[in-house]
């Protein structure tokens, strides 16, 4: 085939790029080679539309052993224990075919983890669909769920915590980002750097066949009426095969064989290899023959540009091949050294004994393109007044139970129920509660995850929406007795070349960058998607965020439901009765514009460590972030967990009650105490000028609000219980 | 005790209950599918997973695989064989426990606590039980027990059912059924009653950060009842 600029312009390479690449090679590249250029230059492999503003984040810390940069981020969690974790997006793919999209993301992710010598030891994701009434929305989340747990659940690795939402922003677009935490000695990391010229370059896992070819430049696309077209370019997951190939790399990474591994994700062989030889500053060498293929025929360009999964790729000690060749046989994975490490800089591919791709590493990597796209700020939305008339006959039952059942908030039981949450023998907080929490094996420590986000706030002002998602992140963890670690970020987006949605991207990643710089919550792995949209129509600005904390103790976790009749009930935090972008505006009022609630990050800070503190001094009985929905929803899920009522007495503050109970305002948390303990607990909060309420006593099965109204906590959990259920089994 | 737990590819609790076993008292060997000999065992365990990715049928590949004629002849000879979830499965492909099991009613993986009824007592595994109901935990995707008429006549005429799914208070009721098995069976033993084969998961309730306590219980009984 003749490569010209058509053919480079079908590959998704735009007129200058190609000139570019011309210019690089100092010729016209073939077509095997225009393929690497296209799977390199995409925008899911290069980055090219968002590095520049990356690079603004705050990667570094204390606790910081690995940021951006390697398969995954690394923090230390003491006693040369170390968790290796990221996010990742398979958004496009999972649109298509919903299964396997979101199964191969599961399995995709859980690699990157274990490529790095780490045992995966807990997954999380965060799902976003469209519209409930929309007629795709029930089978992609049916296929999506059952793809996240046909996979997690093979592999033996508990799904510990997620997040769904609905939003017809999602109508022709679905996210789905998995996220996965492995466990590693510190002296026993495994990077990507290839090092050490003539070392047997090895190929390991399944066979290469012609599935996914260009996904990663699918992924990079838009999409259109013709998207089911593009099934062929969708992977089909073996999770089976990834179990064994765990094993069987975990078993070779215990002795010293190994220089450097990578494994084949998003554009397989061509980025894994290029990636190694890049960091190296070497070059590698491989006879395409070589590569144990599946299907018969395989051309080069379709070798290199293959997205099967479950493979992996070794640079060895020099020797070491016998050993490691037993290992994978034990394992019935296919081993083949395919080539070697060249001091010519270059990715040189040998193909029928014909050199058919010569293309220096620095052109496909350094030499990529990278672009100051155009951006539109988005200015902060003036605030709304609430008419008193608009809200004078609003029943707050009516208005709980209704938010209650909203599809975002409602209970996912019916989802996580559908994952294998407690293999592995150590989750001790399962899904439904602020974070999931597994033991660190053996050990009396825990490590916390959680995975947020907030499309509407960062919709309405991408700066400040930025910067909640990695409070609420932070308080998460806090809420289950953690000290936050470090997060990872996967930030969906629409199209880079529209300014708005570019504008979104980029204050999002700056309201990320000073929340997470100012509470020492650096990010240490991400993943960007963008052209999430259907024809001009982009989402909503998506950043999910992944928290990591670290529990000192098990014993000292804290869990969300209320514990015991007449303990005291406390509200952490100013409630100053911001009603903007709240649920309660958004689905009782109807009112969809003004301001996110304002994000104070001293306020975020202190109240959080000082929470902390209560709980290092066992004080704490509950205690449960107050987000979507407000003060008196997150009462409620306490209350239906623990299935014990409360009794509510609201402060004399000059809001009214509905704005009191239903305000989104940020920074606050509901607690549980002893009675005994009031004084106690009211001094620290004093000393550390942390504001609270006196919310109320827990009572035995009812919500009272003021002596007034009620309703039983049964009531108020069939709301929240029943929505999926009905709405999935209909 | 010595206990031998059976790793096959693709096996997915052999840690976990070889952590537990160890955790109340027994001397546990991790074995190798493909070895041919079972080390000298009190106790033989086909642990939970996906032997072979569930791939043709849960459990039939691993049901052929080398060690398993050992286990077969271990347990033809009266040797204790203990099949958890996906070991259910592998027992039921080997003949060695009646049935078969089909995917859940609801076509949906389910991981939950669930509670059962113990069925008969007369055995090593369940004697001196105290209790007559459990809280165990489960997690799978094919756990919907199905035999023929005849099938079932014969495990009642023997007594084979060994826990039926119930409520808390040991109803047996089709409501707390969560797989639609025949009967609300969960577990069931050969005619002699030295295997059984049961979906729930006790390994994972060893602790009570976990899920509960029961499975602690069911292990320090049951290695009590073996000494």
């Amino acid at each position: 085939m003749i490569v010209n600029e058509q053919v480079a312009i079908d590959h998704g390479l735009k007129k200058d790029e190609y000139i570019k690449i011309c210019e690089l090679l100092k010729r016209t590249p073939n077509i095997t080679e225009l393929g690497i250029f296209s799977a390199m230059w995409n925008e899911h492999c290069s980055y090219k539309s968002s590095r520049l503003h990356l690079k603004k984040l705050p990667t570094k810390g204390k606790k910081v052993i690995q940021g951006p940069g390697e398969n995954a981020g690394v923090i230390d969690i003491e006693d040369n224990d170390a968790i290796v974790f990221k996010i990742e997006s398979h958004n496009h793919p999972s649109f298509i075919e919903p299964y396997q999209g979101a199964a191969t993301g599961v399995g995709g992710i859980m690699r990157d983890v274990f490529t790095m010598g780490a045992r995966p030891i807990a997954n999380l994701n965060s799902i976003h669909f469209g519209s409930p009434q929309h007629k795709k929305t029930k089978n992609l989340l049916r296929g999506v769920v059952h793809g996240i747990g046909g996979y997690g659940n093979c592999m033996g690795v508990p799904t510990i915590a997620g997040q769904t939402s609905f939003d017809s922003s999602y109508n022709g677009n679905i996210l789905v980002n998995a996220m996965t935490l492995g466990l590693v000695k510190k002296d026993k990391i495994f990077y990507s750097k290839a090092a050490g010229l003539n070392k047997p370059v090895i190929y390991v896992g399944s066979k290469t066949g012609r599935d996914g070819i260009h996904g990663a430049s699918m992924a990079s696309a838009s999409f259109d009426e013709k998207i089911e077209e593009k099934k062929p370019t969708v992977q089909v997951g073996d999770p089976f095969t990834e179990k064994l190939l765990l094993e069987a790399c975990l078993e070779l990474m215990a002795g010293d064989s190994i220089i450097a591994i990578q494994d084949m994700g998003a554009a397989g062989l061509t980025s894994s290899s290029i990636e190694m030889a890049s960091k190296g500053n070497l070059g590698i060498e491989i006879n395409l023959n070589k590569v144990p293929c599946r299907e018969t025929k395989m051309t080069p360009y379709e070798i290199m540009l293959s997205e099967s999964q479950e493979r992996m790729l070794i640079v060895l000690e020099n020797g070491k091949e016998e050993h490691a060749k037993k290992i994978f046989d034990k394992w019935n994975l296919d081993f083949a050294v395919i080539g070697k490490t060249t001091k010519t800089k270059k990715i040189e591919l040998y193909f029928d004994k014909e050199k058919v791709a010569d293309i220096p590493v620095n052109t496909l990597v350094e030499n990529s393109p990278m672009y100051d796209r155009k951006w539109k700020k988005t200015k902060l939305p003036k605030k709304n007044r609430i008419k008193k008339e608009d809200i004078k006959h609003l029943k707050i039952i009516d208005v709980l139970k209704k938010i209650l059942a909203n599809p975002n908030v409602c209970s996912k039981q019916w989802i996580w129920e559908q994952y294998d949450h407690t293999v592995m023998g150590d989750t001790i907080q399962k899904p439904g509660g602020d974070a999931g929490v597994v033991r660190v094996h053996g050990t009396d420590k825990a490590v916390a995850a959680s995975v947020d986000s907030s499309a509407v706030y960062c919709w309405a002002h991408p700066l400040t929406g930025g910067k909640q998602v990695v409070c609420e992140s932070f308080r998460n963890l806090i809420s289950v007795g953690a000290k936050p670690i470090a997060i990872t970020n996967c930030l969906n987006f629409g199209s880079p070349e529209n300014e708005k949605n570019m504008g979104e991207f980029v204050e999002c990643v700056q309201g990320i960058g000073e929340a997470s710089d100012y509470l020492k919550f650096p990010v240490v792995s991400g993943n960007v998607s963008f052209y999430n949209q259907t024809k001009d129509q982009g989402i909503k600005p998506t950043p999910a965020i992944g928290g990591v904390g670290l529990i000192k103790n098990y014993k000292n976790m804290i869990s969300m439901e209320f514990k015991e009749v007449e303990n005291l009930v406390l509200v952490i935090g100013k409630t100053e009765g911001h009603i903007d972008q709240s649920l309660f505006a958004r689905i009782i009022l109807d009112e969809k514009n003004g301001p996110p609630p304002e994000v104070n990050l001293f306020n975020e800070k202190n109240n959080g460590e000082t929470l902390l503190k209560l709980i290092d001094n066992n004080l704490i009985k509950s205690a449960h972030d107050v987000s979507l929905g407000g003060l008196i929803t997150a009462v409620a899920k306490m209350c239906i967990k623990g299935k014990k009522g409360i009794n509510i007495k609201k402060p004399k503050y000059l809001i009214n009650e509905l704005e009191y109970l239903f305000a989104e305002d940020q920074g606050r948390y509901i607690i549980e105490i002893n009675k005994k303990h009031f004084k106690k607990v009211a001094d620290i909060l004093n000393k550390n000028a942390v504001h609270f309420d006196e919310l109320g006593v827990i009572t035995e099965n009812e919500l009272y609000i003021n002596d007034k109204t009620k309703v039983t906590i049964d009531e108020l959990s069939t709301s929240n219980k029943s929505w999926l259920e009905n709405y999935m089994s209909k | 005790m010595k206990s031998s737990v059976i790793t096959f590819p693709g096996s997915n609790c052999d840690r976990d209950m070889d952590v537990a076993l160890r955790k109340f008292g027994f001397k546990n060997k991790m074995v190798w599918h493909a070895d041919a000999e079972l080390p000298k065992s009190d106790l033989v365990v086909l642990p939970g997973g996906f032997s072979y990715g569930d791939y043709l049928r849960c459990g039939s590949m691993a049901s052929k695989s080398k060690i398993m004629q050992s286990v077969i002849n271990f347990a033809n000879s009266g040797g204790m064989v203990m099949g958890i979830c996906n070991g259910f499965q592998i027992l039921v492909e080997t003949g060695l426990v009646p049935g078969v099991l089909l995917r859940n009613k609801y076509l949906e993986f389910i991981c939950k606590n669930v509670f059962v009824k113990i069925n008969n007592k007369q055995n090593k595994y369940f004697k001196n039980v105290n209790n007559e109901v459990l809280e165990f935990h489960i997690a799978h995707n094919e756990g919907n027990y199905f035999c023929t008429n005849d099938q079932l006549k014969e495990i009642d005429d023997n007594n084979q059912i060994a826990i039926n799914y119930c409520d808390e208070n040991g109803k047996i009721e089709d409501q707390f059924n969560p797989n639609g098995s025949i009967k609300n069976i969960a577990g069931i033993f050969n005619k002699e009653k030295n295997v059984l084969g049961m979906m729930p998961h006790p390994e994972r309730m060893i602790d009570k950060s976990l899920s509960g306590e029961d499975g602690s219980l069911f292990f320090k009984n049951l290695i009590n009842n073996l000494k």
